[in-house]
């Protein structure tokens, strides 16, 4: 009756459900420049959650984005995320994939990411659509839709002043002991979604990893979970846990993008490529 | 290294979802060997030893590791709890099939693992990626568990080979498989693993005899030759799910009847009436408890209960069925008394525990087949093998049944442990407590190293963070003899004339920081418990009667409640804060009270508690008019012997004004924080409820008070308070206590729950009158008061919240188990008070006073004022006949024989005395005195004893039992 997530992870060594230790990732794969139609494309693994990310531009702007921008001396980013009602690995189904208020404002959040990427001033009157589909959603959907969203501006070649990165950080076990041998204390990263279901809370952090030895510039915190409280003691270690994670990301997906450069001289071309 | 999981799950809509989980295997899960040189684990980790791992065994003549298979610790853990069994693994396998099977059988493991001495390790072996293995198609997923263990222990030995380089092979260490499972078992052994039952193990062991009492029993070979099967067979799991879901079948769990053992009842979902069960093929092999699949019969064949008391008879008549035809031969049941029958077709889940018993005395001397008798009338006796049925005919033991095979007519179990002679206080107490499921063991090395470190001192910091209060003239009030105090008061006349008062309580969850082993067992304990001679901790004794505890000139913590107040007692602000209290005094009732009245006492304690003495009677005025009841209960305090334990005299309790004082603030402050904490916190404050009686619930009280002419008025609390307040007789001091004990009888449980689960309109406390209501003041000894701290502790941020404390779903979990564990230890406390009475009334045989509480069909409740004794006056018993004939008329609730009429409230004077002709059972008998009925009543021999006893207690060391009185203040509380 008692017995709880504590159990759990004493029972498994330590390791997480799926056998992670708390600071390890899941596996992620990269497939660049998968759309011929889009300016660029992304499609990205980690784990279970699957991402595919279209970008449009820069072009003329449209719509009501034209309309107010003509006091708008820089460009205009527009960002629409869209959620696969099939896309729930738990087996229920969305009702509507956008539109919603949670799409919404992840739009929104997106949107904010991107801006602070993007060196808008080369793009005056401009207009840039980043398109978001959720194909598969198991925990951190966010996050990999930032980096997918990332990947796909590289694909498009329009220039960014750094990786934006997102990786969440998880809070699953149960207690609060000091035990420094417990590193599940300090959270877990990349949370799957049943490690998002427990009761702890979760931290999504965007961070641009590369761009200054300052980690908290440009930082981005997006905390969920059901309710919960998070001690005000408890945030700076995870907001670390988030950040290693941040960059061994980038890290993997910068590697991943030279590698596509380095394959295909020209970006945005041709067939798709895994890279492992 | 990664795979996929993929499995199927299903909701509860009939959907089928397909549910894709990331499995990752790794290379830096290591084997925990001391003996090893290829894994890279660091030192603490390694827990299976280099020499001598096992005991030593005939079979196997060479150092070895063991591996468990999954059966193995869920039927044989009283055979792992032993210390014989070292060195084992256990595979992440077991370990979650464990987890998913028993909590208990889980629970017992882990604590096991957990002991440094008996070095068993964990091994990941799912998550390893030379021992993970894929479920084959068509394969079951038993099967499949089965050959992942199989695979492990070959990976092991194969493991330690490459490790082990000693020449002769003898000397090497080896794994070997337990498994009970004969299929398991040949395909280890086909694989070349060694591999054992735990039966051919432990016969193996050069020390085992004791082990093998310990065996769990699965099968029985009947003496002499092949029987029809006594029970039908049981329907398959899958069968019963069907006949479920297609409505053929019931599900209800199975209730026997205590007075006849081929009776019983099962309560099904939706039913308004129970089922009733008959006879061994109707009963099929279900114990009381168990959750067991029914097959409703045809109306005709509907059935009553039969009205023969039926125990099973002294000696083991074999298998054969012999008084089942007595049963079914009644006579022929008029259709009116026809309640639903059905019969158990199968057993959904089993519900079996340890029990505590004695061995039936067997006439055979050396045989080791023997019958164990449960203390508990419900549960049928067990066969169990011994070879020390000698030293355990005297004793009282614990048995665990372990299967009921259809040869047998009783089920198979075995002997677990002894606990002390039969009849010795200890061994009683024990049994007592075993009974009501009282976690009583000492606490465990882990629980013990979260206490603070002695000596305790208050630190800097600590006074920076709490508000210094030791400049107060604070002072606590408790019975005599109290050593937990949680709480004491101060009241102060401040500047503007109004009185500030404190109610500052232990601050426990300073010292139980959650989620460590010491919080986890105080959860599990949930409140400490009472016994006439004996207090159970839920916390251990450092904190409970010292850290924690509010002494007297001693430097404390504790977690304020401060009031301003005026004249009145009207609160006009009120204030939360932790702090540091240095009590003047910690006084008995009994001192307060004297120094209230002493008039020349003019120190600052005198005027404190003159102040809070008014405040109170203001208070409980204003309670009073609001509808809060004053509910009474016949409560007995015990003088005990300090040396032999023994009582020596019984009292009816004393209450005195100043129970009242501390109980009205502690009302005050429990109110007070409920507000608090759940305007902070809606949706997960742990409160208090007690739900409104239905109307029926009264009927009893509304009868007993209008034949006395008294029109009691249950509509609302209000009108009840007050229609007890107004029936008062003056002939008969004691008819509105009896009335009022009544009244509590009418009451629902009160309960602790979540806010956020129920409607705010249903946190009503009916007995109180108050709309909220929590437990705070009362950390030391329940751990609601300890959740409702932190919460409190979390709103005016003096403390850290954590994820769990604000877990709905956790905390009514939480709940469940503190309203099952505070209803048990009120049992206990009950059973305690019976036994106490019992020793007592051994050797004498006394006339008292009492007075008829109410009557029944077949007896007269009656209860003795000067004991605050119950107990039942038999008119007739069960198949008997008796000279006299009482008639029962139902209208009236009253007894009639000749022109002598009972009623309830009416005095009669009893005969008390002891029957201790059942050792399990002992009973205080009462016969009635006065008035005289020839053929029935007893003439008046007005002696004290009997026996030889001498009639004046001892004064030598004579000690007055305090637990009980303290937990009387309490049991008001509700
Ligand atoms: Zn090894």
């Amino acid at each position: 009756m008692l017995e709880g997530d504590q159990d759990q992870e004493e029972d498994q060594g330590g390791l997480r459900n799926d056998g992670r230790r708390a600071a390890e990732l899941r596996k992620i794969r990269v497939r660049m420049g998968v759309f011929g139609q889009a300016d660029g494309s992304a499609y990205l693994e980690q784990g279970n959650t699957k991402i595919l990310v279209a970008v449009y531009g820069p072009h003329q702007p449209r719509g009501s984005a034209a309309r107010a921008g003509g006091k708008n001396v820089g460009g205009i980013i527009n960002c629409q995320y869209s959620t696969a009602v099939f896309s729930f690995s738990a087996g229920e189904r969305k009702r509507r994939p956008r539109g919603d208020r949670k799409s919404i404002e992840k739009s929104l959040q997106l949107r904010r990411a991107m801006e602070s990427i993007i060196q808008l001033d080369l793009y005056p009157r401009s207009q840039i659509d980043v398109f978001v589909e959720v194909l598969q959603i198991d925990g951190s959907e966010y996050c990999v839709a930032v980096n997918a969203a990332t990947l796909a501006l590289i694909d498009a070649g329009i220039p960014i002043k750094d990786y934006a990165i997102g990786c969440t950080a998880s809070l699953i076990d149960s207690t609060s002991k000091n035990d420094e041998d417990s590193s599940h204390a300090a959270g877990v990263v990349d949370a799957t979604y049943m490690e998002e279901c427990s009761p702890g809370a979760t931290l999504s952090i965007i961070a641009l990893p590369g761009s200054s030895n300052d980690a908290t510039k440009g930082l981005v915190v997006v905390a969920q979970g059901a309710g919960q409280r998070l001690h005000l003691s408890r945030l700076e270690a995870l907001r670390n846990r988030a950040l290693c994670g941040c960059r061994d990301i980038r890290n993997i997906l910068d590697r991943a993008v030279r590698q596509h450069l380095t394959v295909h001289s020209q970006p945005s071309f041709s067939t798709l490529h895994v890279i492992d | 290294m990664l795979t996929t999981k993929t499995f199927f799950r299903k909701t509860k809509r009939g959907n089928i979802f397909k549910i894709v989980r990331e499995h990752y295997l790794r290379d830096d899960i290591w084997c925990g060997s001391e003996l090893c040189n290829k894994c890279l684990h660091k030192n603490r980790d390694v827990i299976l030893s280099n020499e001598n791992p096992g005991a030593k065994s005939s079979s196997f003549p060479f150092p070895y590791y063991l591996v468990l298979d999954t059966n193995i610790v869920l039927d044989q853990i009283n055979i792992l709890e032993e210390n014989t069994l070292c060195n084992v693994i256990i595979v992440q396998t077991v370990l979650e099939e464990v987890r998913h099977r028993s909590s208990n059988v889980y629970k017992k493991l882990k604590d096991i693992i957990g002991d440094p001495k008996r070095k068993f390790y964990i091994f990941i072996n799912e998550h390893h990626k030379e021992t993970y293995i894929e479920r084959e198609p068509g394969e079951k997923v038993n099967d499949r568990n089965d050959r992942a263990i199989r695979v492990a222990t070959k990976w092991y030995n194969k493991h330690l080979g490459l490790s082990q380089t000693r020449k002769e092979d003898k000397h090497n260490i080896k794994v070997i498989l337990l498994t009970d499972d004969t299929n398991n078992k040949e395909l280890a052994v086909k694989d070349g693993l060694y591999a054992a039952t735990m039966q051919e193990y432990v016969s193996s062991l050069e020390d085992g005899t004791l082990l093998l009492d310990k065996l769990c029993k699965q099968s029985y070979a009947l003496e002499g030759e092949n029987k029809e099967p006594l029970f039908p067979l049981h329907r398959t799991p899958a069968e019963l799910h069907e006949g479920i879901k297609r409505g053929k079948l019931l599900q209800g769990t199975f209730l026997a009847s205590r007075e006849n053992f081929l009776e019983g009842s099962v309560n099904v979902e939706g039913f308004e009436k129970f089922v009733l069960v008959q006879g061994r093929v109707g009963l099929n092999r279900a114990v009381d408890g168990d959750i067991v699949a029914l097959e409703l019969l045809s109306e005709d064949q509907w059935s009553a209960p039969s009205d023969i008391v039926l125990q099973d008879e002294e000696e083991d008549p074999g298998d054969i069925l012999e008084e089942e035809k007595e049963l079914i031969k009644q006579k022929s049941i008029p259709s009116t008394e026809k309640t639903p029958t059905g019969i158990i077709v199968g057993i959904i889940r089993r519900k079996w525990r340890q029990y505590c018993g004695i061995l039936q005395p067997s006439s055979v001397k050396g045989n080791t087949r023997h019958l164990f008798v449960p203390a508990e009338r419900k549960i049928p006796k067990v066969r169990i093998e011994t070879r020390q049925s000698e030293t355990l005919s005297k004793q009282r033991i614990i048995v665990a049944i372990d299967s009921w095979p259809r040869n047998s007519r009783y089920p198979l179990g075995h002997f677990v442990r002894a606990l002390g002679n039969i009849g010795d206080k200890e061994t009683e107490n024990e049994v007592l407590l075993l009974e009501h499921d009282v976690p009583h063991s000492r606490f465990s090395d882990a629980v013990l190293s979260f206490l603070p470190k002695l000596p305790w001192v208050i630190t800097e910091s600590d006074v920076a963070q709490r508000v210094d209060l030791r400049h107060l003239d604070i002072c606590s009030v408790d019975p005599p003899g109290c050593t937990d105090i949680d709480d004491a008061l101060h009241c102060r006349d401040l500047e503007n004339g109004n009185l500030e008062v404190g109610v500052h309580i232990a601050d426990v969850s300073h010292f139980i920081r959650p989620g460590t082993a010491l919080d986890d067992e105080a959860a599990l304990r949930a409140t400490t418990v009472y016994l006439v001679d004996k207090r159970i901790d839920m916390v251990p004794e450092l904190l409970s009667s010292n850290l924690c505890s509010l002494r007297g000139n001693e430097e404390r913590f504790a977690f304020s409640c401060i009031w301003e107040m005026d004249h009145d007692a009207n609160v006009i602000e009120k204030k939360f804060c932790k702090s540091i209290i240095r009590s003047r005094q910690a006084m008995t009732y009994e001192e307060a009270q004297l120094k209230i009245d002493d008039k020349t006492q003019k120190d600052a304690i005198a005027f404190s508690l003159r102040r809070l003495n008014e405040l109170a009677k203001k208070l409980k005025k204003r309670r009073m008019d609001n509808g809060a009841l004053v509910l009474a209960s016949p409560e007995i305090r015990f003088q005990v012997d300090s040396e032999t334990h023994d009582p020596i005299d019984v009292e009816a309790k004393k209450l005195r004004e100043t129970n009242a004082m501390v109980e009205e603030f502690m009302l005050l402050a429990n109110i007070t924080v409920a507000q608090k904490i759940v305007a902070e916190f809606p949706e997960c404050a742990m409160l208090r409820r007690h739900p409104e009686p239905p109307q029926t619930n009264f009927e009893p009280l509304i009868k007993a008070g209008k034949h006395q002419g008294f029109i009691i008025n249950t509509n609302s609390g209000k009108e009840l308070a007050k229609s007890l307040e107004e029936a008062q007789k003056r002939d008969n001091p004691y008819f509105n206590t009896m009335l009022r004990i009544l009244a509590t009888r009418c009451m629902m449980q009160a309960v602790y729950f979540v806010s956020g689960m129920l409607h705010p309109n249903e946190f009503y406390h009916y007995g109180l009158a108050c709309p909220i209501y929590t437990h705070f003041t009362s950390p030391i000894r329940r751990y609601a008061d300890v959740i409702v701290h932190r919460l409190l502790a979390v709103s005016i941020s003096a403390d850290a919240t954590y994820p769990d404390l604000l877990d709905k779903r956790k905390n009514h979990a939480l709940c469940h188990n503190l309203n099952y564990r505070n209803r048990m230890a009120q049992y206990a406390g009950r059973a305690s008070v019976a036994l106490n009475t019992h020793l007592f009334f051994r050797e004498k045989v006394q006339n008292e006073e009492g007075y008829i509480l109410f009557v029944r069909k077949n007896a007269l409740q009656i209860l003795i004022p000067k004991y605050g004794l119950e107990g039942t006056l038999y008119l007739s018993k069960k198949g008997e006949t008796s000279a006299v004939n009482f008639i029962y008329d139902e209208e009236d609730h009253s007894q009639k024989c000749g022109n002598i009429v009972f009623h309830s409230f009416d005095p009669v004077t009893v005969q008390l005395s002891l029957d201790r002709s059942n050792v399990q059972h002992e009973k205080l008998v009462f016969k009635l005195v006065k008035p005289e009925i020839p053929g029935f009543s007893i003439p008046d021999q007005n002696t004290e004893s009997v026996a030889d006893q001498p009639t004046t207690p001892k004064v030598r060391g004579k000690r007055k039992s305090n637990q009980n009185q303290k937990q009387s203040r309490s049991s008001k509380k509700k």
